[in-house]
């Protein structure tokens, strides 16, 4: 059967991810893949199916899209509206999307990346090994209207899970440990970074994102003379002028600006999602602690397939019906805490 | 080993120096300054923890003076490692290490200056060189790749003489095509793709370091050499018409 999603319309910025490419490091090129990683994790929990599955990563804006076969679809990340065929489904759910229907995602209401799940994945071409775009090193390209997604075989039929997402769409508290470059600033200047009140600059790409904050700047002791030196997503890049720049996923892969800090994987993906103009806030931990923090979240992750639960509650598929709380009503299907991103 | 262990600002002065980045691996610096032996022992060092073949490296790289070592630390415990790392630290002097096997030495067609590379002119004049002499330095110095990085496939090239310590422009030069030659403190990059920089626009070539049709996208190697043989404009011209692979006229051989 031929399956494929077509694309009626979409928004600017809309592409084909994956987790990226790792192994071309050495050649200059840096990982990649999704702006929130985390989300590649939930979408393949309400599928079924494995993180490694490529999916559409919209920024900002959806689209819409025409199945030309039964589809089962998972929405994850920022919170888009979302309808098939003009009735509204949820998000952080899977559902159908029945041959000929049309789905139609808007903008995003909470955080930045959106993203689209099909089950098998979609079946578009690699480049370098995997699916993933990368749009700096200009591998792969934005999905325009008019495109035809294949999409990958799927053996499953289910849908109607929702999954409670880790929160992350509105900024807020990012952690970070020391890192190679940490010695090159004062104490004084690391305690006043972890005191500042920080924004989300408009000024930000899938490389790096700025760090708006009144006051002072926090240049290190050495700023001009360091060699230049490896750079990984979660960097924080202390430019010439003071100004932080937290790396993204994107970023080159040497850099001569000093690091102040590297922050948690987990916590990157708030920085991804932070609305420009939202509110963020730096927290010291020993790389013990941060190490530990990472680690639980990872886990979270690896276990979301478990945490699934279904949205509309059928007393005869529930497995462990007395461990519910039935007679106080704690369970409602109509009320599933679904957009607390 | 205590150093990287302390949350104090201390500053280390002996090398090597092994330190954690963030959560994402380890990185063994040579030097705190960028010098021919350095580079050699970051380029051994790399080779040689890849040949050990821990289970726990994801992937790897050497830099102008230092091996990165991609390692998930919220997963690994990190003492193992570094005691491992420590062990091949010392086993050796790096500094000392012979260049790798199997390099290739590239000879590159160049159009130095002319309006296609404005900045040779200025360039010259920072070295204090004639145009004539420092398209003899530029063309005849063989140039090491130190390291492949900032963009795909690109190199950073070392080292011209000492009066080519010139500093970077202060000024962003907005935009210079794929194939440019551009130079600053005694170095050159070969840019793969059209890019903003600070450093000056000397020459331009075919040569492509990033092809990513090609079945070998990334030709180049740390410690490979380039040489940038002048070519006049008309058969410069010549090769940017007949050149599809992204090669630009580039002869090899290899080196012992």
């Amino acid at each position: 059967m031929n399956r494929t999603l077509i694309v009626r319309s979409i928004g600017p910025a809309a592409a084909i991810q994956d987790s990226g490419r790792t192994g071309f490091m050495s050649a200059g090129l840096t990982r990649g893949g999704a702006s929130d990683p985390a989300a590649l994790h939930e979408g393949a929990a309400l599928l079924g199916q494995m993180p490694s599955c490529a999916v559409l990563e919209m920024a900002g804006i959806g689209g819409v899209f025409e199945a030309t076969s039964d589809i089962r679809i998972a929405l994850s990340g920022a919170v888009m509206d979302a309808t098939i065929d003009g009735a509204t489904v949820q998000w952080n759910a899977s559902h159908l999307l029945p041959a000929c229907s049309v789905l139609k995602i808007g903008a995003a209401r909470r955080g930045n990346f959106g993203y689209l799940h099909v089950g098998g994945g979609f079946a578009t071409p690699s480049y370098l090994g995997t699916q993933g775009c990368h749009m700096s090193a200009g591998l792969g390209r934005l999905i325009a209207k008019g495109d035809i997604l294949p999409v990958g075989s799927d053996a499953s039929t289910d849908t109607g899970f929702y999954v409670v997402p880790e929160q992350r769409l509105d900024g807020g508290k990012i952690r970070f440990v020391r890192s190679m470059q940490s010695d090159k600033f004062e104490g004084r200047t690391i305690t006043r970074f972890t005191k500042t009140d920080f924004r989300r600059d408009p000024r930000g790409n899938r490389q790096g994102i700025r760090m708006d904050f009144d006051g002072e700047g926090f240049q290190s002791g050495g700023q001009l003379n360091i060699v230049s030196e490896v750079t990984i997503a979660g960097d924080i890049q202390i430019t010439g002028d003071g100004t932080p720049f937290v790396l993204m996923h994107e970023c080159q892969t040497t850099g001569g600006y000093p690091r102040l800090g590297t922050i948690l994987p987990c916590d990157l993906n708030k920085v991804s999602q932070a609305p420009i103009g939202s509110s963020l806030k730096f927290e010291l931990l020993t790389f013990k602690e941060g190490a530990a923090i990472q680690a639980r979240s990872s886990a979270v992750l690896s276990g979301l397939r478990k945490s699934i639960k279904p949205l509309i509650r059928d007393v005869t598929t529930i497995q462990d019906l007395l461990s519910y709380q039935l007679i106080s009503g704690a369970i409602s299907a109509k009320n599933a805490p679904l957009d607390e991103g | 080993m205590k150093n990287l262990m302390t949350e104090n600002f201390e500053i280390q002065e002996t090398w090597p120096q092994i330190k954690t980045v963030g959560l994402a691996g380890i990185i063994v610096t040579f030097s705190g300054v960028l010098s021919e032996p350095a580079n050699r022992a970051a380029i051994a060092f790399l080779a040689a923890a890849r040949s050990a073949e821990w289970e726990e490296l994801e992937e790897s790289n050497s830099t102008l003076v230092s091996t990165f070592l991609k390692i998930d630390l919220s997963v690994h415990r990190l003492e193992p490692i570094i005691e491992r790392l420590q062990n091949l630290v010392d086993s050796r002097d790096w500094l000392a290490a012979p260049l790798p096997s199997g390099r290739t030495l590239w000879r590159v067609p160049t159009l130095f200056g002319t309006d296609r590379a404005p900045q040779l002119t200025e360039a010259a004049e920072l070295a204090g060189q004639t145009i004539e002499q420092a398209i003899t330095d530029l063309s005849t110095t063989s140039m090491r790749v130190l390291t492949i990085g900032f963009a795909p496939g690109q190199p950073y090239l070392g080292t011209l003489p000492e009066y080519w310590n010139i500093p970077r422009q202060t000024k962003i030069t907005p935009n210079v095509p794929a194939g440019s030659l551009v130079t600053a403190v005694r170095q050159f990059c070969l840019f793969p793709y059209a890019t903003p920089t600070g450093w000056r626009h000397v020459g331009v070539t075919g040569f492509l370091s990033f092809r990513p049709k090609s079945e070998r996208p990334f030709p180049l190697s740390p410690g490979d050499e380039m040489i940038f043989d002048p070519v006049t404009e008309a058969e410069f011209l010549k090769i940017e018409s007949s050149d599809q692979s992204g090669n630009g006229g580039a002869q090899t051989e290899m080196l012992k």
